[in-house]
């Protein structure tokens, strides 16, 4: 079992190996960097940068990322349930149906809650 | 136990040489010159040459004319390829260095180690040349470089894992632009992840495995998913089944689009807005690697979508490499012909793919970003949920 995972492990160290070997090669055969101010300062396409480095951004990215945290969590669920789906449902009937309907219908009243709350509305 | 030795021995020397044949051989050459043929398709469909002088600089050598070894510009990936390498390497002082270094390995690597599952062919039966040397055989390899149960799921969980790199990027290079690229890029690969996610939901059902290279196999025996009579068997489950498995195959291959930051939705990139989005500040190799990340992880979402889609290896009429189904008459010719011919079949299919994400990207406008949040979280989650009832259904109501 654990044997199969072993050319992942070789796939990612060649990956790693390559990653790293070309930026050693771009530093040992690249032009060396010549330093002036103007090219250390953060690039605003030639203008002098304004503000601040990172501005603050919107809120909503964090609601985003928190439903997402919530729903990927629920399409995970659903994974066992959709490969056993066809064998449960030879053997059980359609049981197996309606259980992950009901799951789903009580998943999509905090969906519909999140939606009438605005996190989709961008405008304001 | 000298078997026993002798063949792990022979596994670890087999997942070397594929995991180094399909990156330096395979993947990197179909990355550059995807983006060779980005650039001529571009000009074509603009109205214009592209690339398409690159020879051999021979006039470095005091000759009148560069000499033409390439012909139509083919030489201009191997050109740009030495410019990433020689060019001014260069590290602003404004940016977190560490993390700034970091940032594109930790994209890269993800993006190659995401191949490990996809099964670009069959397998190679080479046991007449071991028999030689070793005087006893091997039998059959199989051509995925890690055959491994999870299959689809360790796509999901490694290709999330670039999402880091890119936060990385956009962050510790202090700088207005590649941040918000960064924060943009991040909610929008999330936001996608779910609907990929859930899409394959109906994929699972039917095929009843996470394994890629069992799914092709189950799509060689019952016909492919998108074109489910190519075994020449009808059924009405087949039928039914057409309707859930194509809207699947459109939000899969949308979210591809969306997950790989290509057109129409490139808005980590948005040139106009935010110039180059997250890797503004990067040059030379560190930039490379991002663009190489994002080709790799085109070409691996076409690899997923044959793989799950379009049948993968498999052709109708050609045996595959261990000499199993196919016409009667191919038989003749030994397997591991077959073997390479079913490589050929798929990155066939993972080329035609690529040829037709470069159409997209420079046929279609850009979404605005409430627009693709939208369509991500309200179009897409909806009809993927309902989609998987729908597919429940069909198989519920049409067993076989």
């Amino acid at each position: 079992m654990l044997k199969d995972y072993l050319p992942v492990l070789i796939q990612a160290l060649v990956a790693l190996g390559f990653a790293v070997g070309t930026l050693v090669v771009s530093v040992l055969l690249g032009r060396s960097a010549r330093r002036n101010a103007m090219k250390d300062s953060a690039y605003e396409c030639g203008m002098i940068p304004q503000g601040e480095a990172q501005p603050r951004f919107s809120v909503k990215f964090y609601l985003v990322a928190m439903l997402f945290i919530l729903f990927d969590v629920e399409v995970v669920f659903m994974y066992p349930w959709a490969l056993n789906y066809r064998d449960s449902l030879r053997e059980h009937g359609p049981m197996i149906f309606w259980s992950m309907f009901s799951f789903i219908g009580i998943v999509t009243v905090g969906y519909v809650y999140a939606l009438k709350k605005g996190v989709l509305e961008w405008k304001n | 136990m000298d078997t026993l030795l002798s063949y792990d021995w022979f596994f670890i020397a087999t997942s070397l040489v594929k995991t180094l044949v399909i990156i330096f051989g395979v993947i990197l050459p179909m990355v550059s010159y995807s983006v060779y043929a980005e650039r001529r398709v571009s000009a074509l469909i603009q109205d214009r040459l592209g690339p398409n002088r690159v020879g051999f600089p021979t006039t470095l050598l005091g000759f009148k004319k560069d000499l033409q070894l390439f012909l139509g510009g083919l030489g201009q990936p191997i050109a740009d390829g030495l410019k990433f390498i020689l060019k001014e390497d260069f590290t602003p002082a404004h940016v977190n260095k560490f993390y700034f270094w970091l940032a594109p390995i930790l994209v890269i690597v993800p993006a190659l180690l995401t191949l490990a599952v996809l099964p670009f062919g069959s397998s190679l039966d080479f046991d007449f040349i071991f028999q030689r040397i070793f005087g006893h055989g091997f039998g059959p390899v199989k051509m995925v470089i890690a055959d491994i149960d999870v299959g689809i799921l360790f796509v999901f969980a490694i290709s999330s894992l670039s999402v880091y790199g890119i936060v990385l990027a956009g962050w510790s290079s202090n700088s207005k632009y590649p941040f918000l690229g960064g924060v943009r890029s991040t909610s929008q690969m999330i936001s996608y992840e779910l609907s990929i996610g859930l899409s394959v939901i109906p994929l699972f059902m039917i095929f009843g495995k996470l394994n890629l290279s069992a799914i092709v196999r189950f799509q060689a025996e019952h016909g492919w998913l998108l074109f489910p009579f190519t075994n020449g068997e009808f059924t009405w489950q087949k039928i039914a089944l057409w309707v859930p498995c194509f809207i699947s195959f459109i939000i899969f291959m949308v979210s591809v689009f969306a997950e790989t930051n290509r057109l129409p939705f490139d808005l980590p990139e948005a040139e106009t807005e935010l110039v180059a989005g997250y890797h503004t500040e990067y040059s030379s190799m560190k930039f490379a690697l991002f663009f190489l990340a994002e080709y790799t992880a085109m070409i691996a979402g076409s690899g997923l979508v044959v793989a799950l889609f379009l049948g993968g290896w498999h052709l109708p009429f050609i045996p595959d490499g261990a000499g199993n189904g196919g016409l009667e008459i191919l038989h003749h010719l030994p397997n591991w012909i077959w073997g390479f011919v079913n490589i050929g079949v798929f990155f066939g299919k993972v080329s035609v793919l690529i040829i037709f994400f470069i159409w997209v990207r420079w046929t279609l406008p850009r979404f605005r970003f409430d627009q693709l949040m939208r369509l991500g979280w309200i179009w897409f989650f909806e009809i993927a949920l309902v989609n998987i009832f729908l597919t429940a259904g069909v198989l519920a109501l049409f067993p076989n």
